[in-house]
């Protein structure tokens, strides 16, 4: 599991293909938002939140449709699905790189957002909380889906389709919490929501990825 | 046989729907507060229910097909789910009218609302996904996890208007604690309900007919192919 998660990252290292591309792609969304809306107004800190996770759940759509994708050359899915480990590891250590790299990702793009809109959290800590179990959310399901449509005909149209409507609730409690937090006020019944979604979606994909992949 | 199950399905859900119009249309009074537009409630807590019930049990189908591999059960999960996704579009629209009268706007983003059209798209995608794949056993497989997936949501949606205080309604119907039906205007919806589920039953046997002959013609194609 770690091992596959090493190689993920190894390999995005070397190449930054995911990461140059949904970092360019998160400062662009950004930018694009600022036209949209008035990036000055007191109104911020309620949507500034929507902002953030819109950004995010697109930038890191790119990095996952990228997770099972990198492994066609040179048939080297087959030859990890035929590896002595099981699907669920194979599953766990590409999701943790996935993870890490998303999470790269926000870090990087919060700042941003911070000096483009001028807002910033009261607290960090609550911030990074819910960044962190709706970022896990996120992962969970657009690395299942990633390898779901790995082999399709209709990759690129089939993935955002399936993947967008799946992470809906997630955004939308990611996104209520984050103004809450935004506003100095308390995260709320989201939290538990997420880690519900969290937990529920994790034993799901851990289940039926060997479905999935192996049939 | 199958056709006369089909026909007089057709014939006793249609008696029963004409019955029940008449009570609702000549029979029942308007309601106080809301006058003649609240009959919708007639056809949109039916066809609501039978889209949930249906997501659900295209999932308990699915399951099945994941145990047993047997493709009948995919078969009947696609059926159940495509019919499903029909009356949850139905759901959706006769809500849209109601709440352009009550409400005033023909949508509102509180959570039934957008829990359930969140649902109808990942069923949408699941449709999607089971044309975008050819080879029958793999498409059975991803169109399961999908239909397992994706039930999470409908029962998302169906505890959100316990879960959170939504503009949608609260539950009005005495079998979730509601009672907050008048003497006389409950019944009508179940027998909605009833004759809706035949119509729905027969559309799902029609499907499936459809869905063995395409399984037929593929195996001959491949039979063709092969030689």
């Amino acid at each position: 599991m770690w091992t596959i998660a090493a190689k993920d990252l190894h390999s995005e290292l070397r190449t930054k293909e995911a990461w140059n591309a949904s970092i360019a792609f998160s400062v662009v969304i950004l930018l694009l938002f600022a036209f949209a809306f008035d990036p000055s107004s007191d109104q911020i800190r309620e949507f500034g939140s929507g902002l953030l996770w819109m950004t995010y759940a697109f930038a890191g759509a790119l990095v996952l449709n990228r997770s099972f994708a990198r492994e066609l050359q040179n048939d080297c899915l087959d030859a990890l699905i035929a590896s002595p480990i099981s699907s669920a590891a194979l599953f766990v250590g590409k999701a943790l790189a996935n993870f890490a790299m998303l999470f790269a990702v926000e870090l990087f793009s919060l700042p941003v957002f911070g000096l483009f809109y001028n807002t910033w959290p009261p607290h960090f800590a609550p911030l990074f909380l819910v960044m962190v179990l709706g970022t896990w959310a996120l992962t969970i399901i657009g690395t299942l889906f990633s390898a779901l449509t790995v082999n399709l005909r209709l990759r690129e149209l089939m993935l955002p389709t399936l993947v967008y409507p799946m992470m809906i609730p997630v955004l939308i409690a990611a996104m209520t919490i984050t103004t809450n937090v935004l506003a100095g006020n308390a995260m709320g019944f989201g939290v538990r929501f997420l880690v519900a979604f969290d937990i529920i979606f994790t034993t799901l994909a851990v289940v039926f990825v060997d479905t999935v992949l192996v049939g | 046989m199958r056709e006369k199950i089909i026909i007089g399905l057709a014939a006793f859900a249609g008696a029963l729907l004409a019955w029940n119009m008449n009570t609702i249309f000549t029979q029942l009074p308007d309601e106080l507060n809301q006058g003649a537009i609240y009959r919708i409630i007639y056809f949109h807590v039916p066809a609501n229910i039978l889209g949930m019930s249906g997501f659900g049990l295209g999932m308990l189908f699915s399951i099945g097909y994941l145990v047993t591999k047997d493709l009948r059960y995919d078969a009947l999960a696609a059926s159940v789910t495509e019919v499903s996704l029909v009356f949850a579009s139905i759901g959706l629209a006769t809500g849209s009218i109601w709440a352009r009268i009550i409400w005033g706007v023909w949508w509102a983003w509180d959570y039934r609302l957008t829990s359930w059209l969140v649902c109808w798209l990942i069923f949408g995608g699941y449709l999607m996904l089971r044309r975008a794949v050819d080879e029958p056993n793999q498409r059975a497989r991803f169109a399961a996890v999908v239909s397992i997936l994706g039930s999470v949501n409908a029962y998302i949606s169906y505890k959100s208007i316990e879960w959170w205080t939504t503009q949608h309604p609260q539950p009005v119907l005495s079998i979730r604690n509601g009672g907050g039906m008048a003497e006389g205007m409950e019944a009508p919806i179940w027998w909605n309900l009833l004759a809706l589920a035949c119509f729905s039953t027969i559309l799902v046997m029609v499907r499936m007919r459809q869905e063995s002959f395409a399984r037929e013609i593929d195996t001959l194609r491949r039979m063709a192919h092969a030689q």
